[in-house]
């Protein structure tokens, strides 16, 4: 089998194994198979009855993700029990409003991020290092409720939420990472040779930190998807982290079992370029 | 000729006024998406609210006066001891659509209402005894609809079904309120816009509604609903949190109303499932009249009114709220927070207080847990001020909150818990609506759910109570009935009754003719006749 | 730049003699309500003021940093821990024990744990002690936050592999766990570091929010993500000034953090 199709099949894998782990998680969890409704007193016994059978419908897991994936091959999938719509329906909507939320709020991380190390890395100065860090510290401390508060108070979207959260971690790792390989002997050869500042970090650092630093925008984007729930919960933002939540609290299989999957294929498809293209590098190594 | 000239110009400028006054778009917030749009199916508190403002009823429950007053139907008659009504509706009707209304549409939503295989909530209370109903279509604009067994407070209940339409290719689109859906972006917003067809005028004999439209959106954070209610974004909030209130009142005095006791309550109970996992020592304190009433009586109310709840709250004394003027029993009050009285109660159980911990007859030391479901402030420290209150009679508290779903399934499927703590949103006046509460053999008998026979004899004479009240139209000995079963609750303390919260709504200045009440909808009860000042709703054209 | 390291140094211990010192120190039970006064400003008797229900934040803020400034960084040591060795021994391995492993991290990193920590509030006991809820959860979330550390890790050793020193290393026979840990995870430091210096107070803030699953801290032992949780609601926010020393008081710990193990070669 060719490169690729080995890769398309250990990611199919994955991907189905992801959403038959998820399942499993959520149908042990306590708390699966009631609704809030039953709670109605205005139900009568047979009313209740027939809920309590409706939700306990997809006790049998097996069973549930045999039938699941049948239909998945016909393009179903599934129904949402809370929302009472077809998951794909809710999953095309939503998604276009979490990937700009996600989209923005890397490119923000990223670009104050990235650059403030290099920053640090290249000037070597304690108070810059000081700064730059409780600049990143202040931001991992505040929760993520409080940080989206003063953006509605000051009026300014609440997408950007998601870069504030990202930019710290970002900025950790790299300027970790560009410190570390700062210090190798031949950068500092190079340095003794009196090769410019910017020169010997696009030629000489950069190339040698990129497969850390690809392996870190992959799993950047794992964070990114985990951020965007209590965001989109906290700024009413239509889109599939507050849906994953809505989900999560009422315990709706067919939703949670697919956005597993697709969290699931992302992660996994990041992961996997972020590897091939950090193995390249590592191959054109000077 | 320049007075002709002046004269126009003046009436155009009155003309102009004139329609100034009215329209505009109403902004308020839900706090979830509408599940449904079939008024029949409906459950949850945002397709109620869509329901509210599109459906027309037969009658309407003025939430001012509390009287009926007429809507679709021009006249109604209750017969045959509670188990017939006659309608007679309005003529020349029309649907939002433009489909005619007639009885047929009626006798189409009873059926729909009752039928058995869908199992409407609304519909549920209608349900008093087994058996088919029977519409009766006497002409276009006479009906008779036949119950089984007879229905407490039959006319009252109409006030929450929304006719449909038979015949409508819309289907329940298709609506006979003062607005109807336009636009629904799913997750985001609803826009509803005024119903052309809206059968209803002014005294000046103008269409109602005022408004051109309604937008709704969908918000759950509280906190960014009252930061948008407080710059202008949004006309109302329909039940504030207390602790915004005093923030709200701060600001902008004349935006803040407190309606006064609302119906809901929060009240606490302990588990006396018999078949539970818990340790017979604790089924045994649990049973005992004795522990429960002393525990009632070590709970400081009046404290967690003013904290809790920053004042707007009153100290809870049985199942019916003293707001529902008529059902309450008068003769109740709270019971009064008297510690040396709990322990003497508990001296009498063989309760001892030894080094500041109460121990039982066999030295068990008297510890348990109390669940409440988490997101919820006020609950939360309701039960952190019980858990301090019960330290001072020697008892240790543990507060456990847990998410809405495991907490369900152990106050429902696995009994596995020893106290819990929440609260019930009442919406009607009538007491036969908590039937499905107060009958030991029902689902929602909390403490001691779905009994084969009753459990004691104080709960066998509730049910019997119940079942009378509900049997007979005379309004007398109804409330001697209710009376009684709040007399029993209160002795006997199966529910721990805390607090009952106020109304409490904020109203934007802009929103004209606003008269905050405590029945929900507490601000948008009377939205036909809900008027934006002019500067607002020609911003909002 | 010496100063300021023996400053952070200073202040950690401090603050960790506070901590062990908070029964002597503090002026009341952190779990007293004084129902006369809640939300009181600073006076004489409550040096910060009181909470909602009239306790002394003063006191709550002081054992709260008992658990907090105990059981998180543990946790976060705990995490750093299983990154460094999981990743670095899949790096080392390479080949397929490496894809496989990383497969698995990336499953690890894509499921709903959310449920797992479900599940185990629902299999403790109800009237288990709050320490006991609180310290599972710090260990749960220990073990529930390495992976995404461990992909960066892993490709890092990749790059460590081919290195002089550890190729020398495998030239002189040591090979195995013996290089794993000797040779390789020492110079895995700064990206341990980072996960570390980062996971702190991401699981402080963590807790907090457990707390809607019935983890965490139980009511009315106080902990910092629980006073921090003061601070998110639109009241909170204007005009009470002294809700804000948790949140100062975490930014300083998370800064003495960062000089503590800065890299000393940083410097010029």
């Amino acid at each position: 089998m060719s490169g690729l199709a080995k890769c398309a099949v250990k990611v199919l894998l994955t991907v189905l194994l992801g959403g038959f782990l998820g399942a499993t998680l959520v149908r042990m969890a306590p708390g699966f198979g009631v609704d809030e409704e039953e709670l109605d007193t205005r139900l009568s016994h047979e009313s209740i009855q027939s809920l309590r059978r409706t939700d306990a419908a997809d006790s049998n897991l097996a069973a549930f993700y045999f039938h699941y994936l049948g239909r998945i091959v016909r393009g179903d999938l599934g129904t949402s029990r809370t929302l009472q719509r077809p998951v794909s329906q809710l999953l095309a909507e939503r998604f276009p409003e979490t990937l700009k939320s996600v989209g923005l709020g890397l490119a923000l991380g990223w670009a104050l991020g990235l650059p403030l190390a290099i920053f640090v890395v290249m000037t070597r100065t304690w108070y810059v290092d000081l700064f730059a860090s409780m600049l990143g510290g202040i931001l991992l401390c505040i929760p993520a409720a409080v940080l989206a508060l003063l953006f509605v108070l000051m009026q300014a979207p609440g997408r950007l939420v998601l870069g504030l959260i990202v930019f710290p971690k970002v900025f950790r790792y790299s300027r970790n990472l560009l410190a570390q390989s700062s210090d190798l002997p031949h950068i500092l050869t190079a340095r003794a040779k009196g090769l410019g500042n910017a020169r010997v970090l696009l030629w000489h650092i950069l190339p040698v930190t990129a497969p850390q630093l690809l392996a870190l925008a992959g799993i950047s984007l794992s964070i990114a998807f985990a951020a965007a729930i209590p965001v989109e919960v906290l700024c009413d933002l239509p889109g599939i982290g507050q849906l994953a939540w809505k989900a999560a609290l009422e315990r709706d299989l067919a939703l949670l079992v697919n956005l597993t999957m697709i969290v699931t294929l992302i992660t996994v498809i990041a992961n996997s370029a972020s590897d091939l293209v950090g193995h390249a590098f590592r191959t054109v190594e000077p | 000729m320049r007075l002709r000239l002046a004269s126009i110009v003046v009436l155009m400028l009155v003309a102009v006024n004139g329609m100034a006054q009215s329209g505009g778009e109403l902004r308020f917030c839900i706090h979830s998406e509408p599940k449904t749009f079939n008024p029949v199916l409906m459950s949850d508190d945002a397709s109620e609210t869509v329901r509210y403002l599109t459906g027309g009823v037969l009658m309407r429950l003025n939430r001012l006066t509390q009287n009926l007053q007429p809507e679709l139907a021009t006249s109604w008659k209750v017969s045959d001891g509670g188990k017939t009504i006659s309608f007679q509706l309005r003529d020349g009707l029309r649907f939002s659509d433009g489909t005619a209304f007639s009885a047929e549409d009626v006798a189409f939503t009873v059926q729909q209402l009752m039928d058995p295989n869908l199992h409407s909530p609304t519909g549920d209370e209608f349900r008093s005894g087994d058996g088919k109903v029977e519409t009766r279509v006497l002409s276009q604009n006479r009906i008779v609809v036949t119950f089984p067994a007879p229905v407490a407070g039959l006319d009252k209940l109409f006030d929450q079904v929304a006719i449909m339409s038979a015949k409508s290719p819309q289907k329940e689109m298709a609506v006979l309120g003062p607005f109807y859906v336009a636009e629904n972006k799913a997750g985001s917003y609803l826009i509803l816009k005024r119903n052309p067809n809206y059968w209803k005028h002014d005294s000046s004999g103008r269409q109602l509604p005022y408004l051109d439209s309604v937008r709704l959106d969908i918000q759950q954070n509280r906190d960014l609903e009252m930061l948008r209610l407080v710059r202008g974004d949004i006309d109302f909030i329909n039940s504030v949190d207390a602790e915004y209130f005093d923030k709200i009142s701060t600001e902008k005095a004349s935006v803040a109303h407190d309606a006064g006791v609302s119906l809901d309550s929060e009240f606490m109970w302990f588990n006396q499932v018999p078949t539970s996992s818990l340790p017979a020592y604790k089924k045994a304190w649990f049973t005992s009249t004795n522990f429960r009433r002393a525990i009632s009586e070590s709970i400081n109310r009046e404290d967690m009114a003013r904290i809790a709840f920053r004042g707007h709250a009153q100290p809870g004394v049985g199942p019916i709220s003293p707001g529902n003027k008529f059902w309450f029993n008068s003769k109740l009050q709270a019971h009064p927070f008297d510690q040396k009285s709990a322990l003497a109660r508990m001296a009498q159980d063989g309760f001892r207080l030894q080094n500041g911990v109460l121990r039982d007859r066999d030295g068990h030391a008297v510890e348990f847990s109390l669940i409440t479901n988490s997101g919820n402030k006020y609950r939360e420290r309701m039960a952190t001020m019980i858990q301090q209150d019960l330290s001072g009679i020697g008892i240790k508290l543990n507060v456990v909150t847990l998410d809405f779903p495991s907490l369900i399934e152990r106050m429902t499927r696995t009994f596995d818990y020893e106290a819990c703590l929440l609260g019930l949103v009442n919406n009607d006046l009538d007491p036969s609506s908590q039937m499905n509460v107060w009958l030991s053999s029902a689902e929602n008998h909390q403490w001691n759910p779905s009994q084969k026979t009753p459990a004691t004899a104080w709960e066998a004479e509730i049910d019997q109570l119940m079942h009378a009240q509900a049997s007979t139209l005379d309004q007398k000995k109804r409330k001697q009935c209710v009376d009684k079963v709040q007399e029993i609750v209160w002795q006997q303390e199966p529910f721990i009754y805390l607090v009952n919260k106020d109304a409490l709504s904020a109203v934007s200045p802009a929103l004209q003719n606003v008269q905050p009440v405590v029945l929900r909808p507490q601000v948008y009860w009377n939205i036909d006749q809900l008027q934006l000042t002019s500067a607002v709703a020609k911003n909002r054209q | 730049m010496k100063w300021a390291r023996a400053a952070a140094v200073i202040f950690l211990v401090v603050l960790a003699l506070v901590c062990l010192l908070a029964d002597f120190l503090a002026p009341t039970s952190y779990a007293h309500q004084f129902r006369e006064v809640p939300d009181a400003a600073p006076s004489r008797h409550h040096l910060l003021g009181t909470d909602a229900l009239g306790r002394d934040r003063f006191t709550r803020v002081l054992y709260g940093s008992r658990v907090s400034l105990l059981l998180a960084p543990a946790a976060a040591l705990l995490a750093s821990l299983l990154a460094a060795l999981i990743g670095a021994g899949a790096g080392l391995a390479g080949g397929w024990v490496e894809r496989c492993i990383m497969a698995a991290t990336d499953l690890f990193l894509s499921l709903p744990w959310l449920f797992l920590l479900i599940t185990v509030r629902a299999l403790l006991p109800l009237n288990v002690s709050p320490m006991a809820s609180v310290t599972i959860t710090f260990a749960l979330l220990g073990c529930l936050g390495w992976a995404a550390a461990a992909r960066v890790i892993c490709a890092d050793t990749r790059a460590l592999c081919r290195s002089d020193f550890v190729l020398l290393a495998r030239a002189s026979g040591c090979d195995g766990f013996r290089l794993l840990w000797r040779h390789i995870v020492p110079n895995l430091k700064p990206i341990v570091y980072a996960q570390f210096w980062i996971s702190i107070p991401v699981f402080i803030l963590t807790e907090a929010n457990l707390g809607i699953l019935g983890l965490g801290v139980a009511e009315p032992l106080p902990s910092w993500g629980g006073l921090l949780r003061e601070l998110e609601s639109f009241s909170g926010l204007s005009g009470q000034p002294w809700i804000f020393v948790p949140l100062v008081l975490l930014i300083l710990v998370v800064s003495s953090f960062h000089l503590l193990m800065e890299n000393e070669e940083l410097t010029a």
